[in-house]
């Protein structure tokens, strides 16, 4: 058969069963990327004879003959369709993976179509920008500013990666052909509990093709934690790369590796396991029971199935209740949720001629992951590199080993390279999700509403592993309290194992759960006591000078860098009365209301982490940076930049940037907690200037002039009346044996606290339960703004994942504990039609502990959002709904009985 | 995705080259569903592209779509005036969960195949009463009510091999007058409840159409628009309290609530003389 892909001729076979898009991408278009491979997210768009199709669904041999055009083909000539352009100039992506599809689809849309876009994009899902800036492209609009020498740092400036992004070249971890690779396949447990009696591999391994079946008997008898964090202590060795137990259905049971995907799964299909069947617990309340069912007997078994308990008193809540005119007492809670980051988890694994060993991964922590790998197969660390090239979104899911291992392990066993791509199904039942957390809060206040006791009980489910169970719940029980300044506090949290998918950390991480619970909670208080909400929090909340604490009384490296909570909230309240927004539906059966929260964020992890950069000069005179930290549409490596660029008085441009590799930059913790500014970019902020001395010291020596007079202009350098450029004065250090290089590490500590306020303005139709967002605002007190347009870039985002877990998704889990809606079509992230947009404003602060005056942010901004909309929904209906998800069919039956 | 258990593609050029079948035979139309999903069970895809079925057919006697019609197609129908009811066809079309790029793709007969209880085409020909023409594989061939084709989630009346040839839609369900309403947990999404109520021209009749809801399409004739109560006791009749469909889409009780609610809104729409337009 005969393909024309974007203008070039291919005759080639498919398989009988191929779809288009693996087709494609075995010629080497790897533009043409895998969201699901099931029709939902559209990564895969491409043009059928100018008609734009899902090509995971199109079957290959149907296009021989046709004209094929993939985001490669796009461009004419060199020169980028105006669609191209459009994202561009509006920056309309941040991870980018979804960026291909996103264009082929708009750049097909009529003047009709584009009238209508909530229909137009349906079939293209974003899962980063919350499709703010896809409108703008969509409209015309430009973000980006111009890269002036010197003012870096506060400019809007693009992602240096944009033009590969929008023309289909940037690399995600899967675009590389790897020669001789082999693929790897896992079989998933069907059962929730249960024993490994026997594995008969004599079916599976006469499958052709098939080089290798791994089970629990072909690895290392070693503990660990999926989990990446600095300090490995921080989460519990419970896990055995493949196991004899299986403790929830998707678990790995088996590894496969053949010559081809197909053959890996028939293969799968034929291994014969004989499983005993164990009882399975779902329910973390039930699980804590003395006669329940125990998943983990790793030396721990006296604690049953909780994982871990923490617990802590400020005062005495007892007290505070007893002298409190008004007591609200409620439990909320907050659904299991998944990342659904547009990428899916894949490694690929080699080795080199000198059997070094090599693995190209899609990780928040590519360090950690390699620390780990040297654990569990007891290599030497010199012996292993790790490394990322472009990620397709993490949000915490990628804050896991849980692809690199078995990648390895096959590649150690066979010798061969061995690639591993999860499947969108896989994403659901085998990785990582949010925690699902219940949490009863009791409050206690004065007349005036002034508290007097705050109490919460949590129980955390961890699901079969504890990964992040400890830290999560931690963080759950901290900021969230801390954020009110009352004497008498209490606290108690259980992280418990049960049969369910295992729970991870999770943008928010923790926070997010009791956030929901107790800004509801701070809601009720306030009207039991006809209290504004507003009010209401500004009396209780914290301010510098208080001390701040949450449950536990020993001295925190906490502290106020700067101060805005006061500045969002006024914001905040300022909008919704502003008279923007849409106007109620019109119709009885509507009733709208407004509601607020405010959410406040520890900058970085109370656990270690550390981050460092490499800077140098190059001899044309740019800047060479490395850096450890990932970039995975979070704009790290934009905002380094411009951090680089500021300090050494020059433009963005002018700085190369490598990073996330464990051979080529310094060590990095990785990149989660919110630390890519605060501790990387401190990092980058130390090297800079460091550098920049070195620059300085150097030219005074070769000039004469004192360092005083010694400044950097953009590519030159300033010696008092004598001005010379880089390229010369790194010739001139070069001829001497001067070296311009620098390198810094950053820890965290003291930290920093960030806030965020959000307010919505809804209308909900109270015979249907139908919820429309009239108005959405978001003030931020995030320090100074490194890049104005990704700050807003990483709300607009936050507020639009928070919109999802607030009113649309919710993994559901049968009876047997198995996920029922493992794909994008029965678990809906929002698409276009479902994310307003938001306003957003910034508080004016400038912080005295984050690198250049700025905050962490690419979490916070989710935290309020759940309680804001939960709050306006009560404030319209009278009612409160204290379970996540607010979905229609769960809300009507308490509104519609008076209709 | 890749149908990895998949053999081999066979692409007759008549329906009558497939003489046997197979317990892993399929017919392939536009394949949107075929590979969005694993298929680990077949091993045979037969291709109905090149049978070239002409899409739409217009004759006095109303409208005949092939199964191999692409939804894109059939939205870009342009309906003569007199077919208000025609309408329809866009508005169900919206109600699919799928994108227009889907629509490039997906056809009306895969549709109504998939036999979900959301698909929006079997809304749709229920709605206007079509009928379906269906070949079996020894060459006979039978018509069936398009009501009659699902008979339950995913589930429906065609044997092995047999295969949905075509969609009539009479002209005189086309002449109608309609009201429809929809809902869904998400904007724009799969239908929790999609009903469509109708009424022939200078009557007062009305034909009640119930689906997403119920696990397969429920229809209710009145001779009149009935009244509240009547309507309400009508519904109970035809569909027992256990009878709503439950799915990620929408809780059992919540669709069965919509479906009342729904159809009291059709019911009062169509007891209002038509207004011309």
């Amino acid at each position: 058969m005969t393909y024309l892909v974007d203008g070039k001729q291919i005759s080639a076979e498919p398989h009988a069963g191929q779809c288009l898009r693996t087709f494609l991408r075995d010629f080497g278009s790897f533009g043409v990327k895998k969201g699901c491979d099931g029709g939902d997210c559209g990564a895969c768009t491409v043009w059928l004879d100018g008609v734009p199709v899902h090509s995971c669904l199109t079957p290959a041999f149907r296009a021989a003959g046709r004209e094929v055009t993939t985001i490669a083909g796009l461009a004419v000539d060199g020169v980028l369709h105006p669609m191209q352009q459009a994202f561009l100039d509006a920056q309309a992506f941040q991870c980018g993976f979804c960026t291909a599809g996103m264009i082929m689809t708009a750049a097909s849309l009529d003047a009709e179509r584009l009238q209508d876009l909530p229909h137009s994009l349906k079939g293209n899902l974003c899962r980063c920008t919350g499709y703010r800036s896809i409108n703008d492209a969509l409209h015309g609009r430009t973000s980006v500013e111009a890269d002036v020498a010197g003012r870096a740092c506060g400019a809007s400036l693009p992602n240096p990666f944009g033009p590969s992004i929008v023309t289909g070249q940037a690399h995600y971890t899967m675009d590389v052909a790897v020669e001789g690779a082999l693929h790897l396949k896992v079989l998933r447990s069907p059962h929730a509990h249960a024993r490994i009696v026997a594995i008969d591999r004599q079916k599976a391994l006469a499958v052709p093709g098939v080089a290798g079946i791994f089970t629990w008997e072909d690895v290392p008898r070693r503990l660990y934690s999926t989990a990446t964090h600095e300090d490995h202590l921080v989460d519990p060795d419970d896990t055995y790369m493949l196991d004899n137990v299986v403790r929830f259905v998707g678990q790995r049971v088996a590894a496969v590796v053949a010559e081809t995907e197909a053959a890996a799964e028939a293969a799968c299909h034929l291994l014969d396991v004989t499983y005993e069947i164990l009882p399975a617990v779902f329910d973390p309340v039930t699980a804590m029971e003395p006669d329940a069912p125990v998943l983990h007997d790793k030396g721990d078994a006296a604690r049953g199935n909780i994982y871990v308990d923490i617990k802590g008193e400020v005062g005495s809540v007892l007290e505070g209740f007893a002298g409190a005119d008004a007591v609200h007492e409620m439990t909320y809670s907050t659904s299991r949720v998944q990342h659904s980051h547009l990428e899916t988890h894949g490694s690929i694994a080699w080795k080199d001629e000198t059997g070094r060993l090599h693995v190209r991964t899609s990780s928040q922590a590519p360090f950690i992951a390699k620390q780990k790998l040297c654990h569990l197969f007891q290599m030497s660390p010199r012996d292993v590199h790790v490394f990322c090239e472009r990620i397709g979104g993490g949000f915490g899911g990628k804050q896991e080993m849980i692809s690199e291992d078995l990648c390895v392990l096959a590649t150690l066993k066979i010798g061969r390279p061995v690639q591993w791509e999860f499947t969108r199904e896989e994403q659901f039942i085998g990785a990582t999700t949010r925690h699902q957390m219940t949490t009863r809060v009791k409050l206690g206040a004065k007349r005036d509403g002034t508290l007097t006791a705050i109490d919460v009980h949590v129980v955390s489910n961890t699901g079969a592993y504890g990964g992040h169970g400890g830290e999560t719940l931690a963080a759950a029980l901290g900021n969230p309290l801390t954020a009110y300044r009352c004497k008498n506090k209490r606290a108690e949290g259980y992280a418990v194992y049960t049969n369910i998918v295992p729970g991870g950390g999770f943008r928010g991480y923790g926070a997010s759960q009791t956030t929901f619970a107790i800004e509801s909670a701070m809601d009720d208080l306030a009207r039991t006591l006809g209290i504004d909400p507003f009010a209401m929090r500004r009396l209780n909340m914290v301010r510098p000078g208080d001390w701040m604490e949450s449950v536990w009384k020993d001295p925190s490296d906490v502290t106020f860098g700067s101060y805005g909570l006061d500045q969002c909230l006024d914001l905040v309240e300022d909008a919704l009365s502003s008279g923007r927004g849409a106007e109620p539906p019109a119709g009885e059966n509507w009733q709208s209301g407004t509601g607020v929260a405010l959410a406040m964020l520890d900058c970085g992890p109370p656990t270690e982490h550390r981050s460092g950069a490499e800077m140098a000069l190059l001899p044309d005179g740019r800047y060479h940076l490395a850096i450890g930290s990932t970039e995975m549409g979070n704009g790290s490596v934009t905002s380094h930049r411009q951090i680089a660029a500021s300090v050494l008085s020059t433009r963005a441009d002018q700085v190369a940037i490598i990073n996330a590799d464990t051979d080529l930059t310094p060590y990095d913790t990785g990149t989660f907690a919110s630390t890519g500014t605060v501790v990387a970019g401190r990092a980058v902020d130390a090297a800079a200037n460091a550098l920049l001395d070195n620059i300085l010291d150097f030219a005074s020596r070769h000039t004469g002039a004192p360092t005083s007079e010694c400044h950097l202009d953009d590519d030159e350098i300033v010696c008092g009346n004598r001005r010379m450029s880089l390229q010369d004065l790194w010739k001139a250090g070069h001829a001497v044996g001067h070296r311009f290089e620098a390198k810094r590490k950053a820890y965290l500590s003291p930290r920093t606290v960030a806030f965020n306020v959000h307010g919505i303005r809804l209308a909900v139709e109270k015979v249907t339960g139908e919820i429309r967002i009239l108005q959405s605002v978001q003030a931020a007190d995030i320090g100074r703004l490194i890049n104005p347009m990704q700050c807003r870039g990483q709300i607009d985002g936050a507020i639009a994942m928070a919109i999802g877990w607030t009113l649309t998704e919710n993994m559901m889990i049968d009876d047997h504990g198995a996920v029922i809606n493992p794909a994008f079509r029965n678990y809906r992230i929002p698409a276009f039609a479902d994310v307003p947009e938001s306003e957003v404003h910034f508080a004016d602060t400038y912080d005295a502990i984050g690198p250049l005056g700025a905050k962490s942010q690419g979490e916070s901004a989710i935290n309020p959002v759940a309680p804001a909309i939960a709050n306006a929904l009560a404030n319209a209906t009278g009612v409160r709904f204290a379970h996540l998800p607010l979905t229609p069919d769960r809300i009507f039956d308490r509104l519609s009985h008076d209709a | 995705m890749n149908l990895n258990a998949i053999r081999a593609i066979k692409r007759p050029l008549t329906a009558d080259e497939i003489t046997g079948w197979a317990s892993g035979d399929a017919w392939l139309a536009g394949g949107t569903w075929l590979f969005s999903e694993p298929q680990p069970s077949l091993e045979t895809l037969i291709d109905l592209e090149q049978l070239g079925w002409p899409a739409l057919a217009l004759s006095d006697g109303g409208l005949d779509i092939a199964a191999t019609c692409s939804i894109a197609t059939l939205y870009g129908f342009n309906p003569p005036v007199q077919w208000g009811a025609a309408a329809l066809i866009k508005e169900c079309a919206n109600c699919l969960l799928a994108s227009f790029k889907i629509w490039n793709a997906a056809t009306v007969g895969g549709n109504i195949c998939m036999s979900l209880p959301a698909g929006a085409m079997i809304s749709l020909t229920v709605a206007l009463e079509a009928t379906y023409e269906l070949w079996q594989r020894d060459g006979t061939q039978r018509e069936i009510p398009a009501l009659d084709f699902v008979t339950g989630n995913h589930a429906n009346v065609l044997k092995p091999g047999e295969l949905l040839r075509s969609i009539h839609i009479p002209a005189r369900s086309l002449s109608k007058r309609f009201a429809l309403r929809h809902a869904s947990l998400t904007k724009l999404g799969r239908s929790a409840a999609l009903i469509v109520g109708t009424q022939t021209g200078g009557t007062g009749d009305m034909l009640l159409t119930i689906t997403a809801a119920t696990p397969r399409p429920v229809q209710i004739a009145f001779p009149a628009v009935p009244t509240s109560i009547e309507l309400r006791r009508a519904i109970d009749a035809a569909i027992p309290g256990d009878g709503y469909f439950a799915d990620p889409h929408g809780s059992a009780p919540y669709k069965h609530h919509l479906t009342y609610h729904f159809a009291e809104q059709i019911r009062q729409e169509l007891a209002q003389p038509a207004v011309l337009a």
